[in-house]
This record gives structure tokens, sequence and C-alpha cells, in this order.
């Protein structure tokens, strides 16, 4: 992105198609269009904080659009609800990176040609320069200006009525770093996206799972990845443990999960026991693990009046909401007839007026299990958090303590034996990750750079007619970065040069 | 403990308050000296007498007054900030509250480092405005008890991440009050109505966008380092650096519109009036951040208690 722009000029009426290639780059390439580039890519993005998101929220874009059958199909069509990954918005951003690129690379180029060569000559006329002064000044001033500026790291060009001087090539250092990072950090995004994969799992206490597809609830991968080669571990959750605040204000909020695991990097590998919590996961050799929730998971045990046990597992109940009132079923389609739970668990139980059972606080104080019992063709597969129950027979409903048993009319016994914590695990797998660290510090320090050292050029000239008793100089300067540094420089080299005798004698205007 | 840091913060409020009197009586009796037509540039000798003239600019002493104010405010809200993470044994910047206290310190540290390095009075009226408004909201909306953290910002993250956000803001707050005055001499130079009403007290319009300038310049470096130490962060709580929720988005938006004004500054046809206003889209990007993703959006940085 080209700090000076060339004024756009009229090329006359012969432009052949290379010179609309070459217009083409040049609009492309120019700080104009980056800029408009730019706020593009903020206006582009507003949409996706406005809406729900596939990547992030799948389900919440699914009531979105049923909740707006109207415009949701529209809006989707658009892609209104994965705007990241919308085609639209890629195009703004490719735009964007090649115009980077446009621009930064022959600005590499010219900035490496410029460095070894000393600052250009004088221009005529200094007082055009943004700052610009004009003194008295010692018969000796130039001399005295050039080691004043040589002192300070300036490069010196010398001439015979003039010095030319630059500093604050490292600001240009840095701002090539800067984008030359950013597009390293775009790079290692796609590396992420391409060769990286994401899985969520649900681990009920005291089991387990391994590094293999059929294990995980969801997978995401890039395109590069193969599904069958992850990472060959396996981890059993042996404890979970949540604590929350007791009492105030802000009763009830989550303020400690652990969980206690028994990990082996290898099928072969000796298992070993390693705790993780929030901010701190479980790393294993290509992955890692994250605690990113939890939740309780009742054992239900279900018998016929025979004695024939047709279900006993201990079942994922989804929270509903911070007291973690949570919600799940029982299926069992394969007996005859077919049989299903429906199930609030509340880990304090109280019924509400207007809620009916809700739970009260997040910690089993008083855990209670309402089911209700339904028999008749129970569906296989589909939701296994939900039961659609048209075409099913409702045999009852009842609230049970752990232990307790409920007794059906027709003989058949359901046990709410106790209940266990789950814990649900997020994994990812980024080989992106650690080029994007590297861009990213280096992203703050060229930015640094570029945005607190000003590069400028300073020039004395001495102006025709020098006495013996001494002469009259200018000095301007010009920054060639934001900031007002040089006006600094040239008071200062006023000083250097000034000629407080010739002052005292004489006032002067221009 | 707690009711302590309350007390001090409530007290801060009233300075803070007297302040703004005292910087609205400055700013009411302040004239800048118009910029003489007469294109004359001396040598140094000739600086110190302007110099000598502003000492006895009218609206001086009360401008002092209202920056002696400002840090003993100040100093009392550091108090109640810090006494409000002794009371929860942590960090104190574990909900909008208390983010707010730390905000509103770094405007004004911001803006009291800045001024004694530079006359800045005439801007004293739009910070310690800001800073009140952010405390007022502070202790009348955004008040929670203080309590222990939530697992997900149980982390020294906290403590850098959200830190140099709260500079940021304070530093973003500044930026468009700066931008603000600078429209509005702008607009007097336009017209040649500099030196009447209120333009006339405010410096000239080049210095204005100078000064906007080089704060934004400061915070920009600040404002990166805040959004990629929120991506390592992410990167260790949840598992990728980098995924869209509602604040990376607006975070980002940020972001890209204040490098837009970095990159219109220096873009033909667009420097001055419009880069300014872009520079005020930045800060107001950075509110809905701030409040309107908090308030309104359900996503990873919503936390109970605000």
């Amino acid at each position: 992105m080209t700090t000076t722009m060339e004024p756009t000029r009229s090329q006359g009426p012969r432009l052949g198609a290379r010179g609309w290639l070459r217009w083409g780059w040049r609009t492309l390439t120019s700080m104009r269009t980056a800029l408009i580039l730019l706020l593009l890519l903020a206006l582009a993005s507003i949409p996706g904080s406005v809406f729900p998101q596939r990547g992030t929220d799948a389900a919440a874009v699914n009531e979105w659009i049923n909740a707006n059958p109207q415009v949701g199909p529209w809006l989707d069509r658009l892609g209104m609800f994965d705007v990241f990954a919308a085609p639209w918005f890629a195009a703004v951003y490719l735009l964007l990176i090649v115009s980077l690129i446009g621009c930064i690379v022959p600005r590499t180029a010219d900035f490496l040609r410029t460095v070894r060569k000393p600052p250009p000559a004088a221009p005529s006329r200094l007082s055009r320069m943004p700052a610009y002064e004009r003194t008295p000044a010692v018969p000796e001033a130039l001399d005295l200006a050039e080691e004043y500026l040589q002192q300070r790291h300036w490069r010196v060009r010398r001439e015979t009525d003039a010095i030319s001087a630059e500093k604050g090539y490292v600001q240009e250092v840095g701002n090539l770093i800067f984008h030359l990072c950013f597009i390293f950090l775009l790079l290692a995004v796609a590396v992420g996206g391409l060769f990286g994969w994401s899985a969520k799992v649900i681990v009920v206490e005291g089991r387990g799972f391994t590094g293999s597809l059929t294990q995980f609830d969801s997978f995401r991968s890039g395109r590069f990845v193969d599904p069958d080669r992850i990472a060959p571990f396996s981890v059993v959750l042996e404890q979970f443990t949540a604590t929350f605040q007791e009492t105030g204000q802000q009763a009830g909020a989550p303020r400690q999960f652990e969980a206690e695991a028994l990990v082996s990097e290898r099928p072969d590998a000796a298992p070993t026991q390693q705790e993780f919590s929030v901010n701190s996961p479980l790393v294993l050799p290509g992955v890692k693990v994250f605690l990113t929730g939890h939740g309780y998971a009742p054992e239900i045990k279900v018998t016929r009046p025979d004695g024939t046990v047709i279900f006993d597992d201990a079942v994922v109940f989804l929270p509903r909401d911070g007291n973690l009132t949570s919600s799940g079923v029982v299926k069992v389609p394969d007996v005859e007839p077919g049989f299903a739970l429906t199930g609030l668990f509340l880990p304090t139980a109280t019924i509400d007026p207007v809620m009916g059972p809700v739970s009260t606080f997040p910690a089993a104080r008083d855990p209670q299990l309402f089911l209700g019992a339904f028999t008749g063709d129970v569906p296989t597969g589909g939701n296994v958090y939900k039961l659609d129950t048209s075409g099913l027979d409702r045999v009852g409903t009842k609230a049970l303590r752990p232990g307790e048993t409920w007794t059906l009319p027709d003989g058949t016994e359901v046990e709410f034996v106790g209940y266990r914590d789950f814990a649900n695990l997020s994994l990812a797998h980024d080989p992106g990750r650690w080029l994007a660290l590297v861009a990213a510090a280096l992203v703050i320090v060229g930015v640094s750079m570029s945005l607190l050292l000003q590069r400028r050029r300073v020039w004395v000239r001495l102006v025709p007619g020098v006495d013996t008793v001494g002469g009259t100089v200018d000095v301007a300067g010009l920054s060639r970065s934001g900031g007002g540094r040089v006006h600094e420089d040239v008071a200062e080299i006023v000083t250097v040069v000034h000629n407080r005798q010739r002052t005292e004698d004489e006032t002067w205007h221009n | 403990m707690a009711q302590l840091s309350n007390t001090a913060v409530y007290a801060s409020m009233l300075v803070y308050a007297l302040a703004l009197f005292a910087f609205a009586a400055s700013l009411a009796a302040r004239r800048v000296p118009l910029p003489s037509s007469q294109k004359v540039l001396v040598g140094p000798a000739g600086a110190t007498a302007t110099e000598q003239q502003s000492h006895d600019e009218p609206g001086r002493k009360s401008g002092n007054i209202a920056i002696s104010l400002t840090w003993l405010a100040t100093g009392l809200l550091i108090v109640g900030f810090v006494l409000r993470g002794l009371a929860a044994e942590r960090f104190p910047l574990g909900n909008m509250y208390e983010f707010s206290l730390g905000a509103a310190i770094a405007v004004a540290l911001v803006y009291l480092i800045a001024a004694s390095r530079t006359d800045l009075r005439w801007l004293g009226v739009w910070v310690v405005g800001a800073v009140l408004l952010t405390l007022g909201v502070a202790v009348t909306l955004l008040y929670t008890e203080s309590a222990q953290l939530v697992p997900a910002l149980k982390s020294w993250w906290l403590v850098i991440h959200v830190s140099a956000a709260a500079v940021s803001g304070g530093a973003f707050t500044l930026s468009a009050g700066l931008i603000v005055a600078y429209l509005i001499k702008q607009r007097a130079e336009d017209r040649g109505t500099a030196g009447k009403g209120l333009a006339s007290r405010l410096p000239s319009a080049e210095r204005l966008d100078g000064l906007a300038y080089r704060t934004i310049a400061f915070v920009f470096p600040v404002w990166t380092f805040a959004v990629i130490a929120g991506a390592i962060w992410a990167e260790n709580a949840w598992g990728r650096y980098w995924g869209w929720d509602p604040k990376e988005t607006w975070a980002f938006i940020t972001w890209v519109i204040y490098a837009g004004y970095l990159h219109a500054r220096s873009t033909a046809g667009w420097k001055g009036r419009k880069a300014a206003v872009i520079g005020l889209i930045g800060f107001l990007a950075f509110l809905i951040n701030y409040f309107g993703v908090n308030l309104f959006a359900t996503g990873l940085h919503s936390y109970s208690g605000v």
C-alpha cells in the first residue's frame, strides 16, 4: 500500500489491452483501492455477528430460518449464515491480499534499492516543505549541521551548498514486516483450514474414547485430512468435579471444573493419569483436548415383569439452563412393544408454579428425575436427545429420587439408579498454529515499528549572499511516515546553525 | 473491602464532577490567539515570547485546578479498583463493571500523561465527561457483587488481554474527542469563523489532526496486541485461535476500520475530514464491541454477572 499516490493521469484515447491491464493492476494495487477494500471487509463482517453462523452454532441457524420462513431461505442463499465462508466475503479478502502483495513486493524492491544509496539531492524550493524555517546562520553552518546529523545517525549527503539527510529507515522495515507477516498469518489460517481437524465428544464419567471418527459426536476437517489416520490415542474420563458459587448474587455461577483422565498416547503405551481443566487442556501428540462444558447423565434401569433387563445405562441429558435443568430420552425400539422414556433431570429440584419442574442450583443438592413413559412403535435412529411421541401411547409420568423404582401398570420397573457427571470435550489439531503465532508476533513488532518510529528527510541549504559574519540558511523537513517529529528536527537543526549575533543585529522578515 | 471499594469509586465520581466544572470554566474563559497571517519565521528567541504570553492566558488557572482534581479523582478510582481486586482476591477485570473501572482509569491516565507533555486542558471536558459517563453506566447498570471468576476466566491471559483492551479503550476515547474537536475546528476554519464560539477555544485544525493521529498510531499496536493475546488465550481455552465469535468479529471490524484510518491519512483525496470520519466510525465499532456484544449478542464472551 503505497504511501504516495500517483495522481490518475488521463492516458489519452489509445489505451490497448495491455494498457487496460496496466491500468487495472495500478488501480487494484493503489492505496485508494486497498482502503476501500479494507472498509468493505469491515462492512462484510457485520452480518457475521448479526445472524447466527453455521460454523459456530448450526442449530441456531435452523431455528432462525424456521422462525422466519419468509426471509430465512433468502438470507441463507445470500450466505448470511455462513458469512466467513461466503464467496462475496472471499472475493473481498482475496482482492485485498492481491492488492497487498501487488503493493508490498514493489515497495520492498524499491526500499532495498534506496537503502543502499545516499538520500536524493535537496529540492530547489525548500519553502514548499511542510516543515520549513529560514534562519540567520554562522559561516560554518553546513559543517555544524552535518556533524550534528551524523552524530544522531542520520544518513547524510553533502553537496557544496546543501545537505540532504534521511533517518528512520527502520520504520519502513517495520512497515514491510507488518504487511508481509500479515500475509503469512493468513497463510497459517489457510494451512490450519486445509490440514487441521476438530471434533466434539461427550464423555460420561468412567468411560472413554479413542482417536477414531466413530467415537466423535461431531467432526470437522480440512480438505487434506485423512480421517482414518487420526492420532491413535485413548482417553478414559475417571473423574469430573464441578464446584459452584454457593451464596450471594452470583450463586450458581461455575467456579471450577476439573477432570482426571487415564491417557494412552498409543495403543501399546502404558496409560498415565493426567488432570486437565478449563484453560489448561490435555496435550497429546498432535492433538489438544479441551474441557468446554459438563452436565449430568442419570443411570436408568428398565426391567420387564419377566425379569429381563431391556435397558441399563447412564444417559446423557443435555442442560437447558445455567442451573442445569437437563432433558434427555431413553429409546428401546427393539422390544415388543417398543418402549421409551422422556425425562427431565433436576440437580436441585423445585416445582415452579409457572414453569413447572426446574432446577434452582447446578450442583446435585436434591436430584430428581421426572419421567414420562411411552410404548408403541418407537422410531429407530434420529436425534438421540429427542423423541417424537406422536403415534406412541403415554403410559404415565413420575418423579423419582436416586434409588427409587417406578412400577408401571404392566409391571415394567423403571429404576433411577443414580447419576454421573459427563464432560463436553473438544479436540483440535491445527498444524498452522505455530506459523500463526510467529506471524502474529511479527505483526505486532512490525506494526509497532511502523507506527511508533518516524521516517523523515531534512535539508539544509545556504541562501546565496554569504558574507564574512555569516549568512542565511533554509532548513526544511518532510515526514515520509506519519507524525510530527520532523518539526522538532528542523527546530533542532536551526538551534545548531543559528547565528545569535546576527539575530541581535537585525530582524528578519521575508 | 468491597464496600470500601464502592465508597472510593463514588468519591472519585464526585471529584471528577468537580473537575468537569473546572474544565468547563477553563474552556469558557479560554481564547486561543489566531495564528498571525504574516508568515514570519524567527529563530528560537521568538518562541520564548509566545510561551511567555500563554502563561497569562485566561482560563489557565481553572484548567490547572481541573488537572489536579482529575489526578486526585483518578487516584481515588485506582484505590477503588485495587480494593475490588483485594476483596475478590483476584485481578479485578472479571466482569463489565470491573472492566469499566479499568477502562475509565486508562482514559484518565492516558489523558493525564499526555497533558503533562503538551497543553491538553481544552480536552478535559470531553475526557472527564467520558470517564463520568463510563463510571455512571458502571455503577448503575453494570454493577455486580464482588465474586470469584468463572472457570473460563481463570487465566493469566485475562490480565494481559483485558488490560490491553482497557488501555486501547482509553486511547480510542481520547482519539474520538480529538477527532470531534478537529471536525469542529476544520469546519470553522473553512467558513472563516475560527475566531468565534467553541472553535476559538480549540487549537488549530492541523494540530488537532496531528494529535488524533498520534493517539491512534500509539493505540493501534496496543489493540493489535490485545486481539492477538485474545487469540492466543482462545487457542488455549477453546481449541481455536479464531472462531468468529461476535466479540472477535467486532474486534476485527474495529481493527480493520482503524487500519483504514491510518491508510486514509496518507491517501490523496481521503486526508483530513474523510479520514477523521473513518476514525470516528472506528470508535463506534469499539463501543459496539464493548457494550453491544456483551449486552445483546450471545457468544463465548458472555459471562455471568455481565
